[in-house]
Protein backbone atom coordinates (compact mmCIF):
# COMPACT_ATOMS: atom_id res chain seq x y z
CA UNK A 1 0.00 0.00 0.00
CA UNK A 2 2.60 2.55 1.38
CA UNK A 3 6.21 2.13 -0.30
CA UNK A 4 9.14 4.50 0.11
CA UNK A 5 11.97 4.41 -2.08
CA UNK A 6 15.34 5.55 -1.13
CA UNK A 7 12.81 8.55 1.00
CA UNK A 8 16.01 11.05 2.62
CA UNK A 9 15.95 14.56 3.98
CA UNK A 10 18.91 16.31 5.45
CA UNK A 11 18.59 14.58 8.48
CA UNK A 12 17.46 11.02 7.96
CA UNK A 13 17.27 8.20 5.20
CA UNK A 14 18.16 6.72 2.57
CA UNK A 15 14.56 4.61 3.92
CA UNK A 16 13.45 2.01 1.37
CA UNK A 17 9.83 0.44 3.14
CA UNK A 18 7.02 -1.45 2.07
CA UNK A 19 3.68 -1.28 4.04
CA UNK A 20 1.23 -3.49 3.25
CA UNK A 21 -2.30 -2.56 3.73
CA UNK A 22 -3.99 -3.89 7.22
CA UNK A 23 -0.26 -3.79 8.27
CA UNK A 24 1.45 -2.06 11.53
CA UNK A 25 5.24 -1.13 11.49
CA UNK A 26 6.25 -0.26 14.87
CA UNK A 27 9.34 2.25 15.07
CA UNK A 28 12.20 2.90 17.93
CA UNK A 29 15.35 5.04 18.16
CA UNK A 30 17.04 6.74 20.74
CA UNK A 31 15.53 10.58 21.02
CA UNK A 32 16.82 12.86 18.32
CA UNK A 33 17.28 9.56 15.87
CA UNK A 34 14.74 11.76 13.62
CA UNK A 35 11.89 9.51 14.19
CA UNK A 36 9.78 12.25 14.06
CA UNK A 37 12.03 13.86 10.82
CA UNK A 38 11.21 10.73 9.26
CA UNK A 39 7.39 10.75 10.09
CA UNK A 40 7.53 13.97 8.98
CA UNK A 41 9.10 13.49 5.44
CA UNK A 42 6.52 10.77 5.08
CA UNK A 43 3.47 13.40 5.27
CA UNK A 44 4.95 15.22 2.84
CA UNK A 45 5.95 18.29 5.23
CA UNK A 46 9.84 18.53 4.76
CA UNK A 47 11.43 18.58 1.30
CA UNK A 48 12.86 14.98 0.97
CA UNK A 49 14.74 13.09 -2.16
CA UNK A 50 13.44 9.38 -3.01
CA UNK A 51 9.82 8.39 -4.08
CA UNK A 52 6.96 7.52 -2.45
CA UNK A 53 3.70 5.67 -3.85
CA UNK A 54 0.39 5.21 -2.16
CA UNK A 55 -1.37 2.28 -3.91
CA UNK A 56 0.90 2.28 -6.51
CA UNK A 57 0.27 6.22 -7.36
CA UNK A 58 3.53 8.35 -6.98
CA UNK A 59 3.33 11.19 -4.38
CA UNK A 60 3.89 13.64 -7.22
CA UNK A 61 1.06 12.59 -8.96
CA UNK A 62 -1.09 13.81 -6.02
CA UNK A 63 -1.25 17.53 -4.63
CA UNK A 64 0.63 17.99 -1.06
CA UNK A 65 -2.57 18.36 0.70
CA UNK A 66 -4.34 15.26 -1.14
CA UNK A 67 -1.19 12.88 -0.09
CA UNK A 68 -1.48 14.55 3.99
CA UNK A 69 -5.31 14.00 3.90
CA UNK A 70 -4.42 10.17 2.65
CA UNK A 71 -1.34 9.71 4.92
CA UNK A 72 -1.85 11.20 7.92
CA UNK A 73 0.94 12.71 10.92
CA UNK A 74 -0.39 12.75 14.41
CA UNK A 75 2.15 14.28 16.06
CA UNK A 76 3.39 14.00 19.46
CA UNK A 77 2.11 17.39 20.32
CA UNK A 78 -1.44 18.53 18.62
CA UNK A 79 -2.56 21.72 18.24
CA UNK A 80 -6.10 22.85 18.23
CA UNK A 81 -6.97 26.39 16.68
CA UNK A 82 -10.74 26.62 16.91
CA UNK A 83 -12.66 27.18 20.38
CA UNK A 84 -14.18 24.23 20.43
CA UNK A 85 -13.29 20.48 19.94
CA UNK A 86 -16.00 19.40 17.21
CA UNK A 87 -14.91 22.82 14.77
CA UNK A 88 -12.04 20.94 13.84
CA UNK A 89 -14.00 17.63 12.50
CA UNK A 90 -15.98 17.40 9.58
CA UNK A 91 -18.10 15.52 11.34
CA UNK A 92 -17.20 14.40 14.75
CA UNK A 93 -17.85 10.69 15.83
CA UNK A 94 -19.03 10.95 19.64
CA UNK A 95 -18.98 6.82 19.57
CA UNK A 96 -15.70 6.66 18.80
CA UNK A 97 -14.85 9.14 21.73
CA UNK A 98 -16.80 6.62 23.62
CA UNK A 99 -14.37 3.67 22.79
CA UNK A 100 -11.47 6.11 23.64
CA UNK A 101 -12.93 6.81 27.54
CA UNK A 102 -14.16 10.05 26.69
CA UNK A 103 -17.97 11.37 26.77
CA UNK A 104 -20.23 11.54 23.89
CA UNK A 105 -19.99 15.40 24.54
CA UNK A 106 -16.30 15.83 24.55
CA UNK A 107 -16.88 17.68 20.86
CA UNK A 108 -17.93 20.46 22.61
CA UNK A 109 -15.58 21.02 24.85
CA UNK A 110 -13.98 24.38 24.59
CA UNK A 111 -10.13 23.30 23.58
CA UNK A 112 -8.67 25.45 25.57
CA UNK A 113 -9.61 23.04 29.17
CA UNK A 114 -8.10 19.79 27.40
CA UNK A 115 -6.24 18.47 29.84
CA UNK A 116 -2.80 16.86 27.53
CA UNK A 117 -4.31 13.45 27.08
CA UNK A 118 -7.72 14.34 26.28
CA UNK A 119 -6.09 16.38 23.34
CA UNK A 120 -3.88 13.52 22.28
CA UNK A 121 -7.03 11.35 22.20
CA UNK A 122 -9.13 13.76 20.65
CA UNK A 123 -6.28 14.28 18.15
CA UNK A 124 -6.14 11.05 17.22
CA UNK A 125 -10.10 11.11 16.22
CA UNK A 126 -9.43 14.27 14.37
CA UNK A 127 -6.54 12.01 12.68
CA UNK A 128 -9.58 9.39 11.53
CA UNK A 129 -12.04 11.78 10.75
CA UNK A 130 -9.87 12.49 7.48
CA UNK A 131 -10.62 8.71 6.78
CA UNK A 132 -6.55 8.35 5.91
CA UNK A 133 -5.28 5.89 4.24
CA UNK A 134 -2.06 5.49 6.51
CA UNK A 135 -1.42 6.41 9.86
CA UNK A 136 1.86 7.88 11.08
CA UNK A 137 1.92 7.95 14.82
CA UNK A 138 4.12 9.45 16.80
CA UNK A 139 3.98 8.71 20.25
CA UNK A 140 0.45 8.10 20.39
CA UNK A 141 -0.40 7.75 23.61
CA UNK A 142 2.60 9.22 25.73
CA UNK A 143 0.23 10.90 27.93
CA UNK A 144 -1.94 8.22 28.60
CA UNK A 145 -2.68 6.33 31.75
CA UNK A 146 -2.75 2.05 31.05
CA UNK A 147 -6.63 1.78 30.36
CA UNK A 148 -6.72 4.84 28.00
CA UNK A 149 -3.46 2.93 26.63
CA UNK A 150 -5.33 -0.51 25.51
CA UNK A 151 -8.42 1.71 24.46
CA UNK A 152 -6.70 3.46 21.63
CA UNK A 153 -5.04 0.48 20.60
CA UNK A 154 -8.31 -1.42 20.71
CA UNK A 155 -9.65 1.57 18.52
CA UNK A 156 -6.49 1.65 15.81
CA UNK A 157 -6.42 -2.05 15.45
CA UNK A 158 -10.26 -1.99 14.55
CA UNK A 159 -9.05 0.98 11.98
CA UNK A 160 -7.03 -0.73 10.49
CA UNK A 161 -8.90 -4.07 10.00
CA UNK A 162 -11.90 -2.28 9.18
CA UNK A 163 -10.22 -0.23 6.71
CA UNK A 164 -7.55 -1.91 5.38
CA UNK A 165 -5.37 0.81 6.62
CA UNK A 166 -1.52 0.66 7.57
CA UNK A 167 -0.19 1.85 10.21
CA UNK A 168 3.51 3.40 11.06
CA UNK A 169 3.99 3.78 14.87
CA UNK A 170 6.88 5.52 16.57
CA UNK A 171 6.82 4.43 20.20
CA UNK A 172 9.16 4.13 23.35
CA UNK A 173 7.71 1.16 24.82
CA UNK A 174 8.65 -2.42 24.00
CA UNK A 175 5.41 -4.05 25.88
CA UNK A 176 3.46 -1.76 23.46
CA UNK A 177 5.18 -2.60 20.36
CA UNK A 178 5.26 -5.93 21.28
CA UNK A 179 1.67 -5.53 21.12
CA UNK A 180 0.42 -3.71 18.38
CA UNK A 181 3.08 -4.41 15.46
CA UNK A 182 2.87 -6.94 12.84
CA UNK A 183 6.69 -5.86 11.91
CA UNK A 184 9.30 -4.13 14.46
CA UNK A 185 12.01 -1.83 12.93
CA UNK A 186 14.65 0.45 14.77
CA UNK A 187 15.71 3.73 13.38
CA UNK A 188 19.58 3.95 13.50
CA UNK A 189 22.40 5.81 11.99
CA UNK A 190 19.76 6.97 9.38
CA UNK A 191 18.89 3.94 8.34
CA UNK A 192 16.02 1.15 9.71
CA UNK A 193 16.67 -2.14 10.19
CA UNK A 194 14.98 -4.95 11.79
CA UNK A 195 14.63 -4.96 15.64
CA UNK A 196 16.47 -7.59 17.36
CA UNK A 197 14.04 -10.25 19.01
CA UNK A 198 16.27 -9.39 22.55
CA UNK A 199 16.14 -6.19 22.82
CA UNK B 1 -2.20 86.32 -0.92
CA UNK B 2 0.99 85.32 -1.59
CA UNK B 3 3.52 83.16 -0.44
CA UNK B 4 6.07 84.63 2.72
CA UNK B 5 9.26 83.18 1.62
CA UNK B 6 11.38 81.60 4.32
CA UNK B 7 14.59 82.64 5.20
CA UNK B 8 18.31 80.88 6.48
CA UNK B 9 17.60 82.58 9.30
CA UNK B 10 13.72 81.79 9.56
CA UNK B 11 14.88 78.09 9.43
CA UNK B 12 18.06 78.36 11.68
CA UNK B 13 15.08 79.74 13.95
CA UNK B 14 13.37 76.82 13.89
CA UNK B 15 16.46 74.59 13.94
CA UNK B 16 16.91 76.19 17.57
CA UNK B 17 14.16 73.90 18.56
CA UNK B 18 15.41 70.55 17.29
CA UNK B 19 18.21 71.26 19.10
CA UNK B 20 16.90 72.41 22.35
CA UNK B 21 15.30 68.59 22.33
CA UNK B 22 18.87 67.33 21.46
CA UNK B 23 20.00 68.75 24.22
CA UNK B 24 17.44 67.41 26.37
CA UNK B 25 17.42 64.27 25.72
CA UNK B 26 21.35 63.89 26.17
CA UNK B 27 20.44 65.22 29.48
CA UNK B 28 18.07 62.25 29.95
CA UNK B 29 20.35 59.72 28.65
CA UNK B 30 17.77 58.60 26.05
CA UNK B 31 20.19 57.35 23.57
CA UNK B 32 18.83 59.47 20.85
CA UNK B 33 20.38 62.63 20.73
CA UNK B 34 22.70 61.40 17.91
CA UNK B 35 20.01 59.53 15.84
CA UNK B 36 18.01 63.17 16.02
CA UNK B 37 21.01 64.96 14.80
CA UNK B 38 21.38 62.84 11.79
CA UNK B 39 17.86 62.63 11.29
CA UNK B 40 17.67 66.60 11.01
CA UNK B 41 20.83 66.61 8.69
CA UNK B 42 19.44 64.46 6.84
CA UNK B 43 16.32 66.13 6.51
CA UNK B 44 17.83 69.35 5.28
CA UNK B 45 20.64 67.49 3.19
CA UNK B 46 17.83 65.56 1.50
CA UNK B 47 15.09 68.30 0.61
CA UNK B 48 17.58 70.76 -0.84
CA UNK B 49 18.83 67.96 -3.12
CA UNK B 50 15.11 67.10 -3.95
CA UNK B 51 14.58 70.63 -4.50
CA UNK B 52 17.29 71.88 -6.30
CA UNK B 53 16.41 68.40 -8.45
CA UNK B 54 12.78 69.37 -8.76
CA UNK B 55 13.82 73.17 -10.18
CA UNK B 56 15.76 71.15 -12.76
CA UNK B 57 13.48 69.07 -13.57
CA UNK B 58 9.99 71.50 -13.69
CA UNK B 59 12.60 73.68 -16.09
CA UNK B 60 13.21 70.72 -18.67
CA UNK B 61 9.86 68.49 -18.79
CA UNK B 62 11.53 65.69 -20.38
CA UNK B 63 9.73 62.03 -19.66
CA UNK B 64 12.83 60.33 -19.37
CA UNK B 65 13.89 62.50 -16.15
CA UNK B 66 10.60 62.20 -14.70
CA UNK B 67 10.82 58.50 -15.59
CA UNK B 68 14.37 58.18 -14.11
CA UNK B 69 13.46 60.30 -10.48
CA UNK B 70 10.15 58.12 -10.42
CA UNK B 71 12.75 55.04 -11.01
CA UNK B 72 15.15 56.11 -7.65
CA UNK B 73 12.22 56.65 -5.92
CA UNK B 74 10.93 53.54 -6.18
CA UNK B 75 14.34 51.36 -5.38
CA UNK B 76 14.68 53.74 -2.25
CA UNK B 77 10.94 52.80 -0.88
CA UNK B 78 11.53 49.39 -1.97
CA UNK B 79 14.87 49.22 0.25
CA UNK B 80 12.61 50.95 3.24
CA UNK B 81 10.24 48.25 2.83
CA UNK B 82 13.04 45.65 3.50
CA UNK B 83 14.51 47.10 6.35
CA UNK B 84 11.28 47.77 8.24
CA UNK B 85 10.75 43.50 8.47
CA UNK B 86 11.96 42.41 10.89
CA UNK B 87 12.00 38.73 9.50
CA UNK B 88 12.00 39.47 5.71
CA UNK B 89 12.39 37.30 2.99
CA UNK B 90 15.80 36.43 2.13
CA UNK B 91 17.40 36.78 -1.32
CA UNK B 92 15.83 38.71 -3.80
CA UNK B 93 12.43 38.38 -2.49
CA UNK B 94 13.65 40.79 0.53
CA UNK B 95 13.35 43.75 -1.91
CA UNK B 96 11.42 42.47 -4.55
CA UNK B 97 8.20 41.51 -3.10
CA UNK B 98 8.05 45.32 -1.51
CA UNK B 99 9.58 46.99 -4.40
CA UNK B 100 7.08 44.96 -7.09
CA UNK B 101 3.71 46.04 -5.41
CA UNK B 102 4.67 49.24 -4.67
CA UNK B 103 5.52 49.24 -8.27
CA UNK B 104 2.25 48.01 -9.89
CA UNK B 105 0.03 49.69 -7.46
CA UNK B 106 1.10 53.39 -6.85
CA UNK B 107 2.42 53.74 -10.58
CA UNK B 108 -0.98 52.04 -11.64
CA UNK B 109 -2.98 54.49 -9.65
CA UNK B 110 -0.62 57.68 -10.48
CA UNK B 111 -0.77 57.74 -13.46
CA UNK B 112 -4.45 56.76 -13.81
CA UNK B 113 -4.98 59.65 -11.66
CA UNK B 114 -2.81 61.92 -14.33
CA UNK B 115 -4.83 60.73 -17.47
CA UNK B 116 -8.13 60.56 -15.85
CA UNK B 117 -8.32 62.60 -13.55
CA UNK B 118 -6.57 65.94 -13.05
CA UNK B 119 -4.98 65.78 -16.78
CA UNK B 120 -2.04 67.91 -16.82
CA UNK B 121 -0.38 69.08 -19.90
CA UNK B 122 1.82 66.63 -20.68
CA UNK B 123 0.39 64.04 -18.66
CA UNK B 124 3.37 63.34 -16.63
CA UNK B 125 4.05 67.53 -16.13
CA UNK B 126 6.49 66.87 -13.51
CA UNK B 127 4.83 69.26 -10.56
CA UNK B 128 2.25 66.96 -10.62
CA UNK B 129 3.62 63.37 -11.17
CA UNK B 130 6.12 63.88 -8.75
CA UNK B 131 4.36 64.96 -5.45
CA UNK B 132 1.67 62.69 -6.72
CA UNK B 133 4.02 59.53 -6.84
CA UNK B 134 5.31 60.62 -3.75
CA UNK B 135 2.92 61.01 -1.52
CA UNK B 136 1.16 57.65 -2.90
CA UNK B 137 4.61 56.01 -2.72
CA UNK B 138 5.13 56.58 0.33
CA UNK B 139 1.95 55.83 2.59
CA UNK B 140 2.26 52.90 -0.15
CA UNK B 141 5.07 51.74 1.41
CA UNK B 142 3.95 52.10 5.04
CA UNK B 143 1.14 49.88 4.45
CA UNK B 144 2.86 46.92 2.29
CA UNK B 145 5.90 47.02 4.99
CA UNK B 146 3.28 46.82 8.00
CA UNK B 147 1.44 44.17 6.57
CA UNK B 148 4.49 42.39 5.39
CA UNK B 149 6.27 42.18 8.96
CA UNK B 150 2.71 41.15 9.97
CA UNK B 151 3.01 38.06 7.50
CA UNK B 152 5.55 36.45 8.62
CA UNK B 153 6.36 37.57 11.90
CA UNK B 154 2.50 35.57 12.63
CA UNK B 155 3.62 32.97 9.91
CA UNK B 156 6.63 32.25 12.45
CA UNK B 157 4.80 32.48 15.86
CA UNK B 158 2.25 30.49 14.51
CA UNK B 159 3.91 28.00 12.28
CA UNK B 160 2.99 24.97 14.53
CA UNK B 161 -0.75 25.97 13.84
CA UNK B 162 -0.48 25.67 10.18
CA UNK B 163 1.80 22.77 10.43
CA UNK B 164 -1.13 21.30 12.46
CA UNK B 165 -3.72 22.32 9.72
CA UNK B 166 -1.19 21.17 6.64
CA UNK B 167 -1.09 17.25 8.41
CA UNK B 168 -4.65 17.53 8.52
CA UNK B 169 -5.06 17.83 4.54
CA UNK B 170 -5.52 21.70 4.42
CA UNK B 171 -3.78 23.52 1.50
CA UNK B 172 -1.16 26.20 2.20
CA UNK B 173 -3.96 29.08 1.19
CA UNK B 174 -6.28 27.46 4.03
CA UNK B 175 -4.28 27.21 6.41
CA UNK B 176 -2.73 30.91 6.32
CA UNK B 177 -5.86 32.78 5.48
CA UNK B 178 -6.23 34.02 8.87
CA UNK B 179 -2.98 34.99 8.80
CA UNK B 180 -3.32 36.67 5.61
CA UNK B 181 -6.19 38.46 6.56
CA UNK B 182 -5.03 40.04 9.43
CA UNK B 183 -1.60 40.98 7.55
CA UNK B 184 -4.17 42.61 4.81
CA UNK B 185 -6.25 44.68 7.35
CA UNK B 186 -3.08 46.01 9.50
CA UNK B 187 -1.85 47.39 5.84
CA UNK B 188 -5.05 49.16 5.11
CA UNK B 189 -5.67 50.54 8.52
CA UNK B 190 -3.71 53.48 9.18
CA UNK B 191 -5.23 54.98 5.50
CA UNK B 192 -8.48 54.02 7.07
CA UNK B 193 -8.25 55.66 9.97
CA UNK B 194 -6.48 58.72 8.07
CA UNK B 195 -9.39 59.16 6.81
CA UNK B 196 -11.93 58.80 8.82
CA UNK B 197 -9.99 61.41 11.42
CA UNK B 198 -9.26 63.84 8.18
CA UNK B 199 -10.13 67.62 8.81
CA UNK B 200 -11.63 66.66 12.81
CA UNK B 201 -8.45 65.50 14.42
CA UNK B 202 -5.51 66.41 11.47
CA UNK B 203 -5.55 68.63 9.17
CA UNK B 204 -3.51 66.72 6.52
CA UNK B 205 -0.32 67.82 5.42
CA UNK B 206 -0.40 68.31 1.43
CA UNK B 207 -4.21 70.74 2.08
CA UNK B 208 -2.44 72.84 4.73
CA UNK B 209 1.02 73.35 2.31
CA UNK B 210 -1.57 74.47 -0.64
CA UNK B 211 -3.31 76.90 2.05
CA UNK B 212 0.24 78.13 3.10
CA UNK B 213 0.78 78.45 -0.46
CA UNK B 214 -2.35 80.75 -0.79
CA UNK B 215 -4.21 78.26 -2.66
CA UNK B 216 -8.40 78.30 -1.84
CA UNK B 217 -9.23 76.06 1.31
CA UNK B 218 -11.89 74.52 -1.06
CA UNK B 219 -9.46 73.75 -3.69
CA UNK B 220 -6.54 72.72 -1.18
CA UNK B 221 -9.59 70.41 -0.25
CA UNK B 222 -10.61 68.83 -3.21
CA UNK B 223 -6.89 67.62 -3.75
CA UNK B 224 -6.55 66.70 -0.58
CA UNK B 225 -9.61 64.43 -1.54
CA UNK B 226 -7.89 63.08 -4.51
CA UNK B 227 -5.05 62.25 -2.66
CA UNK B 228 -6.51 60.68 0.36
CA UNK B 229 -8.43 58.06 -2.27
CA UNK B 230 -5.75 57.62 -4.47
CA UNK B 231 -3.29 56.55 -1.10
CA UNK B 232 -6.23 54.45 0.36
CA UNK B 233 -6.56 52.33 -2.83
CA UNK B 234 -2.83 52.66 -3.78
CA UNK B 235 -2.20 51.41 -0.10
CA UNK B 236 -5.07 48.60 -0.03
CA UNK B 237 -4.21 47.02 -3.68
CA UNK B 238 -0.52 47.15 -3.05
CA UNK B 239 -0.82 45.34 0.07
CA UNK B 240 -3.13 42.41 -1.57
CA UNK B 241 -0.24 42.06 -3.96
CA UNK B 242 2.19 41.93 -1.33
CA UNK B 243 0.35 39.42 0.90
CA UNK B 244 -0.56 37.25 -2.06
CA UNK B 245 2.92 36.88 -2.95
CA UNK B 246 3.87 36.62 0.45
CA UNK B 247 1.76 33.91 1.30
CA UNK B 248 2.78 32.16 -2.09
CA UNK B 249 6.78 32.29 -1.10
CA UNK B 250 6.01 30.79 2.69
CA UNK B 251 4.78 27.44 0.90
CA UNK B 252 6.41 25.39 -2.02
CA UNK B 253 4.49 23.93 -4.91
CA UNK B 254 3.73 20.30 -2.19
CA UNK B 255 1.85 23.02 0.00
CA UNK B 256 5.02 22.59 2.77
CA UNK B 257 5.70 25.70 5.02
CA UNK B 258 8.86 26.89 4.17
CA UNK B 259 10.45 29.36 7.13
CA UNK B 260 14.11 28.76 6.12
CA UNK B 261 13.13 31.55 3.22
CA UNK B 262 13.08 34.12 5.92
CA UNK B 263 15.81 35.78 7.24
CA UNK B 264 16.22 34.30 11.34
CA UNK B 265 17.20 36.70 13.88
Amino acid sequence: MLELISLRTALVGPISLRVAAGECVAIHGPSGSGKTRLLRAIADLDPHEGEMRLDDTPAGRMTGPEWRRAVQLLPADPLWWEPTVSAHFTRFDAAAAVALGLPPESGAWPVDRLSSGERQRLALLRALDREPRVLLLDEPTANLDETSRHRVEALLARYRQDKGAAVIWVSHDAEQRARVATRKLRLRDRILVPEQEDT
Amino acid sequence: MTLISLSALDLSVAALLVVLLGVLSWRLHLGIGRELGVAAARTVVQLLLVGLALTAIFEHAHFGWVSLIALVMLLAAGREAMTRQERRFIGWWGFGLGALSMFVSSFTLTIYALLAVIGPEPWYAPQYAIPLLGMVLGNTLTGIALALDRLTQNAWDRRHVIEQRLMLGASAAEAIVDIRRLAMRSGMMPSVNAMAVAGIVSLPGMMTGQILAGAPPLEAVKYQILIMFLITAGTGFGTFAAIWLGAQRLFDGRDRLRLERLQQR
